[in-house]
């Protein structure tokens, strides 16, 4: 898409609501906008449905703020809080069955290929850890595979969240939830190592509490999406509704699993992938 | 069920009507028009939709994504033609500028959504809409939910195959067709319809 057929129609611009003609006037699209402009810009994403203090939210707030190209990105979404407030976002959204986000992403993936093989449109999934490391985790290792040339993004909460407090595969040993009385039986599942092994480019896992090293992940994953194959970013966004804190407490929950080491900051590059990022930062010189 | 035994007529009908199509309402070919499920000649439509219109208290035009963005050559004139037909028409506009599905954060005083359509329905106490530029499955559905929820009559200018959901519906509307609908409503308010 170019900005040029973003255009109202002459003569109804006075009809259309404020935030289209914000969209237009302000929004980020042809722009090199990031996190540092938040709040200079008009977001994708401003209103939303998610309950207050929703890690999640402000992850998809950094994440939307950090896309390289959004007026050439579709994002496929699955079954989650994240559904909640896709429809609120300015972009090409998708909303998959459950689980289905990466082999629905594989074929959007191919058929822009096809339709516009002289275009870079990005595919990105942005999905919970339900949809990506339990209930879609065949569709998401086998689009690894395959190789396909899409970012794969998992808001992690740690839980089924939207459905009364199930465990999710990606919840911590023990952790005892409304619907999970008795205490999760086993570990944390490793996706980004299972992403590593699966043979995805890059691998990151990063959180809302660094703004600047999530938006360096997400750019990093989508440009090595375009040229490698599939990459992986999983970002820790924790639930104040389900784990029982304060809404003001989102980030300072984030700082403290990360310093008790048990959610770390990562990242992976695969040898092309390392190659890639010094081409471009060279040609940027 | 054929066409005849069933009509496409101001509702409510109640929670989900069915589709018009499953009730044996077939689109009209090239040169037809639908009017409550039935085929008629595209003149006679047209006299009809400018009487609907002339005649309501609060008619209201929904342009959708097709004509509100300038995409494309020819919507630019397309725009103006619509424009100039609910002024001469007297009628408002509210557009449907996507189909995000943004429940419950519309106003639904500025605009219309197709996946609640009811609530500008509502609010604005419209009793006449003409849809024109909006997807045809969008189109459906929105016109459906109108004809379920609400008492207000539907028209559909249709750059396609034409709307079974509608009241009435052309098809293959372009803009010489626009701009022969501005003159026929401008006629018909002339004579004091």
């Amino acid at each position: 898409m170019i900005k040029s057929m973003f255009q109202i129609s002459p003569g109804f611009e006075d009809i259309m609501p404020a935030e289209y003609l914000e969209l237009i006037e302000n929004g980020p699209f042809e722009k090199r906008v990031g996190v540092s402009d938040l709040g200079a810009f008009k977001e994708l994403l401003e209103e939303h449905p998610l309950c207050a203090g929703c890690g999640l939210a402000l992850s998809l707030r950094l994440i939307l703020a950090s896309l390289p190209n959004p007026e050439d990105t579709i994002i496929i979404g699955s079954t989650g809080c994240s559904a909640l407030a896709f429809p609120q976002v300015a972009l090409h959204n998708i909303h998959s069955l459950f689980g289905n986000q990466n082999a629905v992403a594989s074929g959007v993936k191919r058929a822009l290929n096809l339709r516009f093989p002289d275009k870079i449109k990005d595919v990105v999934v942005i999905a919970g850890d339900g949809a990506t490391a339990d209930i879609g985790l065949d569709m998401v290792l086998h689009s690894w595979f395959r190789q396909e040339k899409i970012t794969t993004i998992m808001l992690d909460n740690e839980a089924y969240a939207n459905t009364g407090g199930q465990e999710s595969g990606m919840s911590p040993k023990g952790t005892v939830l409304n619907m999970a009385p008795k205490g999760k039986t086993f570990s944390k599942v490793s996706i980004p190592e299972l992403a590593r092994e699966a043979g995805c480019a890059y691998v990151a896992s990063v959180n809302p509490a660094q703004p600047k090293k999530l938006e360096k992940a997400i750019v990093r994953g989508i440009l090595a999406a375009r040229e490698l194959g599939p990459t992986y970013i999983q970002v820790f966004s924790p639930c104040p509704t389900n784990y029982k804190f304060k809404p003001n407490e989102t980030i300072s929950k984030v700082r403290l699993r990360e310093k008790e080491g048990t959610y770390e900051t990562k990242e992976f590059l695969s040898t092309e992938a390392r190659e890639l990022f010094a081409r471009l930062e060279e040609e940027k010189k | 069920m054929l066409s005849k035994e069933y009509h496409v007529v101001r509702g409510p009908e109640g929670y989900l009507p069915p589709a018009a199509a499953s009730m044996g309402v077939v689109l009209p070919d090239k040169g037809s028009a639908l009017v409550e499920g039935c085929v008629v000649q595209t003149d006679a439509a047209m006299e009809l939709i400018a009487d609907k219109i002339l005649s309501a208290k609060n008619p209201v035009f929904f342009p959708g994504p097709l004509v509100l963005w300038a995409w494309k050559d020819g919507i630019a004139e397309k725009a103006k033609a619509i424009k100039e037909m609910a002024e001469a028409a007297e009628a408002k506009l509210i557009p449907m500028p996507d189909y995000r599905p943004k429940y419950p954060m519309i106003n639904p005083a500025i605009e219309i959504n197709p996946n609640h359509p009811n609530l500008t329905i509502w609010h604005n106490k419209i009793d006449v809409c003409v849809f024109i530029g909006v997807h045809c499955h969008y189109a459906n559905v929105a016109l459906k939910m109108i004809r379920g929820g609400t008492e207000c009559y539907t028209i559909a200018l249709c750059a396609e195959a034409g709307h079974e959901d509608a009241m009435i519906s052309l098809r293959d509307v372009r803009l010489e067709d626009l701009q022969k609908m501005t003159q026929i409503i401008k006629r018909r308010k002339g004579e004091g319809k």
